[in-house]
């Protein structure tokens, strides 16, 4: 009837379950001693309220504590921490004339909430910086493997520089492809976009192979800068890195660009080149 | 009292050895010395009713390259704390640190005030200043104590403490050797934990599968590759930090230094097996000579005979051992086998024995993921049948990664002569050791790369189930929704540090631990443990708890049910005098040695009022875990994940024990 409980450990009445019984399937037969213990199936009790006190306060005093707290929070889930990642320093030669590159962000913070500086640009040797762009991101983590990056791009190079405000989506595909996309709106009123992403193809512990590929695309021309509307370039690169330690890899790579449309145009207007073959030699270091 | 349980033959055969090449070893309690100098002369100043222990910077030499570290009276590990049951202990602990320390007592049944956390027991003992612990010791057994502060056990301050039962043992033995076992890293653990939080699990992963591997047609198959890969999961993901950087020490030597205990041949040696590291789960053989496991977690169990243990972070397991005249290769190997940790057992000063190669590293499966028993049944994939009806591990079926890494203890084997064939070859550096009943044995040692017999894999303790259905490697069509379905634990916070959630997690309680399915020889299990003594309280529960485990490998957190301890997460509440039935489900892919103070649980694995008596339970990789516990300790207690760089980056939580009045004192 339910209106108490029988205690444990009473012995069951002794005719519990008779064999014939049990071949007719009425009944199970016990096989061993009564339950006890862990045996036993648990009740439907509900918990107790989390009580607001702390019980090493009545000890050592509320202030000293809640120092102590404080610690405790901290050491456990509450550290910032930060790491600057170049994943590109590259030398670059193409038709006898020698560039550079970088591309590489840092980011600080904890586990989801992060300020994120990106850069990346390049140029020839010799000449000026062709393009230089730095971003500051507020980063915010809003599934298991992505984060959503807003904030502001600054243009060093081309002249004249421009100012956009970001929006972006930075994370880890399925496949382990990670994958870097965002929206540029310009000082100007001018859209721009980027698509990148790599994959890292382990062929030993150390000797790594990374695909990269990307794309940028505007929504207008910008003549003054050499962007043409719709796709306007596109790199595909293989970069072969050898992991002297986890934080330090020299690799060498080839990698194909191209300059499409209307930036095309600009670009043979100014007698630079449309694109072609490079091989390059870089550094690939974090910490 | 003070004295250790010794033979006096003992003792007067350690006395007769000791004075041996002890130069490397400056920075080791005598206990720890090798050949067991500590026989001879164990430490005064730790035993008693008051104990001073200091901590402080020391340098520590392992393998022949000195580091860093954090000791106690200058040493790595701390002295041994022998105690008496029933007396009552004042531990003077000065922190000459420029940081925050603290000391805890694992295992130990101490009021919550001494219990030794910062921020949950007390405050802490700050930089150049001292606290006084004080307490009684009412229970004895196997137990060990570390700080609670920030990195300081990975970087040295562990130690083991062994509390002797007021009455007589049950356990009758002859000698007795304390096995500290350690995870040793030049590395700060700070260092250790800030590249886990800059890359994860990859950055020490030294062992994972490449192209090159695929290319010879190892590991698993470019289809269960992808599947994997689209599941953003890596199935070499076995532990977080590794030997690349890690020497697993015995006492705090390395496997080249060779720790040394000595017995007389016939002998009962009783082992205090003790797992203080930072983060390894170990794998405990002696080559040729079965283990009687007597205790687990500082309580006493039935005597189980095996041949093999997994041990996670923070367990104890004493065993008996009767060896013959020969020497013996303790082995604690790392579950991911990128390295392992060597003591010898010896009748004489100067012996060694063949140490056994590094067996591969295991690859994750599908129970791995929480997906039960269903399995891929996909046995064509796994490249092997018959014999074992389906490994667990592929890297064993298919051959491991050539490329993939050990430690340089995965070349002791070659060094110390160990032969393929049988383990009794073992025996040829001592011929007084052939006698019948080691050979017997022999099969049980031998070299674990070859595959099992069947007949041993048939009578050994692996899973049923596991030998039944077999295990593919590769996820199948479940599609990547039901991964992270929080349908299947609504309790869990729906936030991005919740990579996955077992969508049918089981018990594994009964399996031997990852790797050791199909070894060809007896593994012990947690069902195989039973308690020597009826459990004091064997009251049904009166109620249920879940609690998830979870993480995001990725993103390198860890937390129970998706609340980091630094958000702020709530404390877990208990009533005084409650009994309930805890059950810890594992959301993620990796091994949790889940550690609850103040209280020892009583596993249920279907011994009713013998159920074992543990503090710390290892919970497979997607898979569950159940305990009942009686609350009778008042006050505030950690309960934590003991791989020490899951608990910092939040899996713990504060458990309070409070009467229906609320009043703490």
């Amino acid at each position: 009837m339910g209106h108490c409980t029988l205690p444990a450990t009473v012995a069951p009445p002794q005719p519990v379950c008779a064999p014939e019984h049990a071949a007719m399937g009425h009944c199970t037969p016990s096989t061993a001693s009564v339950a006890e213990g862990t045996d036993l199936p648990a009740g439907t009790g509900s918990p107790p309220a989390v009580p607001t006190d702390h019980a090493a306060d009545a000890v050592y005093g509320p202030s000293a504590m809640a120092m102590g707290r404080h610690h405790l929070a901290l050491h456990h889930g509450g550290q910032n921490f930060s790491m600057v990642m170049l994943n590109i320093a590259e030398a670059k030669i193409r038709e006898g004339r020698e560039g550079y590159k970088w591309n590489g962000e840092a980011w600080y913070g904890g586990d989801l909430n992060r300020l994120v500086v990106k850069s990346e640009g390049e140029g020839e040797f010799g000449r000026k910086v062709e393009s230089a762009e730095v971003q500051a991101l507020y980063s915010r983590a809003i599934g298991p493997y992505f984060d959503l990056q807003t904030g502001l791009r600054y243009d060093f190079e081309p002249n004249p520089s421009r100012v956009y405000a970001t929006l972006g989506l930075e994370g880890l595909a399925p496949g382990f492809f990670e994958v870097d996309g965002a929206l540029f709106l310009s000082d100007r009123g001018e859209v721009r976009a980027r698509l990148e992403g790599f994959y890292d193809q382990r062929i030993t512990q150390e000797l790594i192979l990374q695909p990269r590929a990307e794309i940028n695309f505007a929504a207008q021309s910008s003549e003054d800068i050499g962007v043409g509307a719709g796709l306007t370039n596109a790199e595909l690169g293989i970069r072969l890195r050898y992991e002297i330690a986890r934080e330090f890899a020299p690799y060498i790579g080839v990698q194909y660009e191209q300059a499409f449309g209307e930036t095309r145009d600009f670009l043979r207007n100014d007698g630079e080149s449309t694109g072609g073959w490079s091989f390059l030699a870089g550094i690939r270091t974090w910490f | 009292m003070n004295q250790p349980v010794l033979g006096r033959r003992a003792l007067l055969r350690a006395a007769a050895v000791s004075g041996a090449g002890l130069g490397l070893a400056q920075a080791l309690p005598a206990w720890a010395q090798p050949l067991s100098k500590g026989l001879v002369r164990p430490l005064p100043t730790v035993s008693g009713n008051d104990i001073a222990l200091i901590i402080g910077q020391v340098s520590v030499e392992v393998d022949g390259k000195v580091s860093r570290a954090v000791g106690v009276n200058g040493t790595v590990p701390a002295p041994l704390i022998r105690l008496k049951e029933g007396q009552r202990v004042r531990l003077r602990v000065e922190n000459t640190l420029d940081e925050e320390s603290s000391i805890h007592w694992h295992g130990l049944l101490v009021p919550f005030q001494m219990d030794g956390v910062p921020g949950v027991s007390f405050p802490g003992i700050m930089p150049r200043s001292t606290f006084d612990y004080e307490f009684e010791l009412n229970h004895s057994g196997t137990y060990w104590y570390h700080s609670h502060s920030a990195y300081q056990e990975e970087d040295g301050l562990y130690g083991p403490i062994v509390v002797d039962p007021a009455g007589p043992d049950p356990v009758a033995y002859d000698r007795e050797h304390v096995l500290v076992l350690s995870d040793h890293s030049p590395l700060a653990g700070a260092t250790i934990y800030r590249k886990l939080k800059q890359m994860g699990g990859p950055y020490f992963n030294r062992q994972r599968m490449t192209l090159s591997g695929l290319l010879a047609g190892k590991d698993l198959t470019a289809k269960e590759r992808w599947d994997w890969a689209q599941m953003r999961m890596d199935a070499a993901d076995i532990a977080d930090v590794t030997g690349s950087t890690y020497t697993f020490t015995v006492n705090g030597f390395g496997p080249f230094d060779n720790w040394t205990g000595l017995f007389a041949p016939g002998e009962r040696v009783r082992l205090r097996i003790i797992n203080a590291s930072a983060q390894t789960t170990f794998n405990i053989r002696i080559p040729g000579l079965p283990m009687t496991v007597v205790q687990a977690d500082g309580l006493n169990v039935r005597p189980v005979t095996v041949d093999e243990f997994q041990i996670g972070t923070a367990e104890t397991y004493d065993v008996v051992v009767t060896p013959q005249d020969r020497a013996y290769s303790f082995v604690s190997e790392a579950s991911d086998r990128s390295g392992l940790g060597r003591a010898t057992l010896a009748p004489r000063e100067g012996m060694s024995a063949p140490v056994p190669p590094l067996r591969p590293r295991p690859l994750l499966t599908m129970k791995d993921m929480g997906m039960g028993d269903m399995g891929g049944m996909d046995h064509s994939a796994m490249g092997q049948g018959g014999m074992s009806g389906g490994s667990a591990n592929p890297a064993r079926a298919r051959g491991i990664d050539p490329t993939a890494q050990q430690n340089a203890s995965g070349e002791l084997w070659k060094l110390t002569g160990w032969k393929e064939t049988v383990a009794a070859a073992a025996t040829a550096t001592s011929m007084a050791g052939m006698d019948h009943a080691a050979m017997r044995h022999a099969p049980a040692a031998a070299p674990a790369t070859a595959a099992p017999p069947p007949d041993h894999a048939d009578m050994g303790h692996a899973m049923p189930s596991s030998t039944a259905t077999g295990q593919a490697s590769a996820p199948m069509d479940h599609g990547s929704m039901g991964m992270r379905d929080f349908a299947n634990a609504p309790q869990v916070d729906k936030n991005p540090g919740v990579q996955t959630i077992s969508p049918m997690p089981v018990d594994r309680m009964g399996d031997p631990g990852t790797g050791l399915d199909n070894v060809g020889h007896r593994v012990l299990t947690y069902r195989d443990l039973v308690a020597l003594q009826r459990n004091p309280d064997v009251r049904a529960p009166s109620r249920h708890l879940d609690i998830h485990l979870t993480g995001n490998m990725e993103r390198y957190m860890w937390s129970f049910d998706g609340v980091k301890l630094s958000e702020p997460a709530e404390p877990i509440p208990f009533r005084l005098g409650e009994r309930v039935r805890v059950r810890l489900v594992n959301d993620t892919m990796m091994q949790h040695p889940i550690h609850l103070h103040g209280h020892f649980f009583e596993l249920v694995t279907g011994h009713g009022a013998h159920s074992p008596r543990k503090h710390t339970v290892n919970v497979q990789p997607g898979g569950t875990a159940t305990f009942d516990v009686t609350l009778d300790a008042k006050g505030d207690w950690a309960f934590h994940c003991h791989n020490l760089y899951h608990m910092a980056a939040g899996m713990m939580r504060v458990v309070t024990v409070r009467s229906a009045e609320g009043d703490v004192q």
